[in-house]
């Protein structure tokens, strides 16, 4: 019986991955904002075949409230096999850039709240020696570009924490996945115009499950976006500075 | 998003309900919800021209094991609920010809299965809903109380307001896959033979009907009728994978094609009666298997048409509309065949009644395809039979009156935010200013 911890969990991407879980029988702990939805989405997954959903209310930037919300998932679902943080904030590029109040509050919810849960939830994996940490990064992350490089900055510095978690847990036993999702249709992306690039939350819960599952370190989702991403990244700087992306 | 059936040519624009909360704001800009687009014609696109999309208020609220009793979101599809319930040893009592619909989109038209004869349409088994206005008022209603509220909103296109949950009553299932037995019949007469004998001990019947077949062979098609096993329940989780990607640039549904199909498909049973035991998806929802079918029809789209007529001179009628049909030398890929039942639902717009149905699509064609709807129509009313809503989109307004005298009183349940395509056509709130519009 595995034990799931969700962070952000009435996002898109979370929420169907939690389905995911819940259909195989997994007990469930979900962290969100907004209790309401909270309680929705607790009678979905019971139906759907949870073993137990519990949860709690859960305010990223209340940084005091995390080592508490992680005491809580442990003690309900007794052992943390499968931690996924999924909250974020996409703010608007030309509002973030010129407000710092903005580009902190971005840098707050996408990556410190992000490294704060996460220090509460190692040591308990590391004690145990299992266990496998997903978080939600962006393929924003990868390069720096006019259109969004305020949340791609949190993004890419979250990126880079996990890959040097993902070193230092390698030899305990604990995997540690970063997932960086290209466009999805979700609440978050609800105002922009969908082309034929987009992919489905419930395409991504897929990718995550089985990346977990296989113990994979970092996953483009839908998988074209590791070539898509390595052709930016590849291009000259000199060039691309130039380029209106 | 445009209809199944392919309308209109300028897709209409879609706002998402992500959380019940959403709706009402949103019902501000949009005027009718839509799940998942499979009305084929015009009675799920929104007279304003801004529909919202209810496919993610997908939520189970509560399943009762011991009474078989579901509480879930509007978005929730019937295919969520088998893949769930299924190996828990529920079954939706009705079932259309498509898993993908949404519960919401099964109750505003009121479908039905291939045991209507048992179980009546899907508003039979609706024990509650639960119906947002635009002026923020919340109605719960059952057959009990607000029943008029109740009474409208089944069958009720979607007008009277956003159906945000319901109560379904489920039914225990005894095995995953069915028992089918085929039997070709060389006519109509003999479906009706076969109706009358096969109602009484199978719980599924519905018949495929040579369309193009003229003369001697007019009528003539397989009879399959099913009943449930008892064993493993198990529903498989994935389809064909087959998929229509994209619409051909000629489509290959044209007369010979037709024919071609229709020929080979009643020939492909030689023997009078065979017998087979197949999982409920092949049963239920044959199309199911190639996602996307309706592109086969091209860009320009197709047309539906289904019927009731009554039962006493359905073999006459259920003749001339093969015969009117043939003589147009137009054909449908699937033609199908079914008697209903007496079983009476709460809907008042409801289109299931007592009687034979037949259902024929048509590739589009423009007036040729026009022309042969209105001469199908003019049967059906001089029958004194009904067109199905859900499929059409070309009823006359006289007909739609006759075969539904309940509107005028359906009229007053209607949410004033809301309105169709089809609503506009066949229910204009006041004919005067419809005419000056």
């Amino acid at each position: 019986m595995t034990g799931i911890l969700v962070i952000g969990a009435c996002s898109a991407m979370a929420t169907e991955t939690a389905r995911l879980y819940a259909q195989q029988g997994a007990s469930i702990f979900l962290a969100a904002r907004n209790e309401e939805r909270l309680a929705a989405l607790t009678a979905d997954l019971q139906v759907r075949g949870a073993e137990r959903v519990g949860s709690a209310v859960f305010e990223a930037l209340e940084y005091d409230q995390h080592s508490g919300l992680v005491q809580t998932a442990r003690e309900f679902l007794g052992d943390i096999d499968v931690v996924l943080v999924a909250h974020g904030s996409l703010g608007e590029q030309t509002e973030s850039a010129a407000s710092f109040v903005l580009t902190r509050q971005e840098f707050e919810i996408n990556a410190l709240s992000v490294m704060s849960l996460l220090s509460h939830v190692v040591p308990l994996l590391r004690e145990r020696s299992a266990g496998s940490i997903a978080v939600i990064s962006s393929v924003a992350g990868d390069r720096g570009r006019q259109s969004n490089y305020v949340y791609g900055a949190a993004k890419g510095a979250l990126s880079i924490y996990l890959q040097g978690l993902r070193n230092e847990l390698a030899s305990v036993g604990v995997s540690v996945l970063t997932v960086k999702p290209g466009f999805v249709d979700t609440p978050m992306t609800a105002h922009i115009a969908k082309g034929s690039l987009w992919a489905s939350p419930e395409d991504i819960a897929r990718g995550i499950v089985r990346g977990i599952e296989r113990g994979q370190d970092v996953l483009y989702l839908p998988w074209f976006w590791r070539y898509i991403m390595w052709i930016i990244r590849m291009i000259p700087e000199r060039l691309f500075k130039r380029l209106s992306l | 998003m445009r209809s199944w059936g392919g309308l209109p040519e300028q897709p209409q624009r879609e706002v998402h309900a992500y959380w019940r909360e959403d709706v009402l704001p949103l019902m501000a800009e949009a005027g009718l919800a839509c799940g998942a687009g499979r009305s084929y014609g015009d009675c799920g696109l929104a007279a304003n021209g801004v529909l919202l999309n209810t496919q993610q208020l997908n939520r189970f609220i509560n399943f009762d094991d011991e009474s078989g009793v579901l509480h879930c979101e509007s978005g929730v599809t019937l295919d969520d609920i088998l893949r769930h319930l299924v190996p828990r040893g529920w079954i939706l009592p009705v079932l259309p010809g498509t898993r993908f619909v949404t519960v919401g989109g099964a109750i505003a038209n009121d479908v039905h299965g291939k045991n209507h004869h048992r179980r009546g349409s899907f508003g039979c088994h609706v024990l509650e809903l639960e119906i947002l206005r635009s002026d923020g008022e919340l109605v719960c209603c059952s057959a009990d109380s607000h029943s008029d509220w109740f009474q409208a909103s089944i069958a009720g296109l979607g007008l009277t307001g956003i159906i945000l949950s319901a109560k379904l009553q489920l039914m225990p299932l005894s095995g995953g896959r069915l028992l089918a037995e085929t039997v070709r019949f060389d006519r109509l007469d003999e479906f009706f033979a076969l109706s009358v004998e096969s109602e009484q001990n199978y719980e599924y019947t519905v018949a495929w009907v040579d369309c193009l077949a003229q003369g001697t062979g007019l009528g003539r098609g397989h009879y399959i009728r099913a009943n449930h096993t008892v064993g493993v329940l198990d529903y498989p989780a994935s389809t064909s994978g087959l998929s229509v990607p994209f619409y051909p640039p000629f489509s290959p549904v044209n007369r010979w094609t037709l024919k071609l199909f229709n020929t080979l498909y009643y020939q492909r049973q030689q023997a009078r009666l065979r017998c087979s035991e197949i999982p409920l998806h092949s049963y239920f929802f044959p199309l199911d298997g190639i996602a996307n079918w309706n592109r086969l029809y091209g860009r320009r789209g197709f047309r539906q048409f289904q019927c009731v007529v009554p039962l006493d001179t359905a073999s006459y009628s259920i003749g001339d509309l093969l015969a009117c049909t043939a003589a147009a030398g137009e054909g449908s890929l699937l033609a199908v065949l079914k008697t209903f039942g007496a079983v009476e639902s709460p809907g008042w717009l409801s289109f299931p009644r007592p009687g034979a149905t037949l259902a024929l699509d048509f590739p589009w064609r423009g007036a040729s395809t026009q022309r042969l709807l209105g001469e199908l129509e003019a049967v059906v009313v001089a029958a004194g039979g009904a067109l199905y809503p859900a499929k059409d989109a070309h009823m006359s307004l006289a007909g739609f009156q006759q075969a539904y005298p309940l509107w005028e009183k359906f009229q007053s349940f209607r949410d004033p935010a809301l309105s169709s395509l089809m609503a506009q056509r066949l229910m204009p709130a006041d004919n005067a200013s419809e005419v000056s519009a």
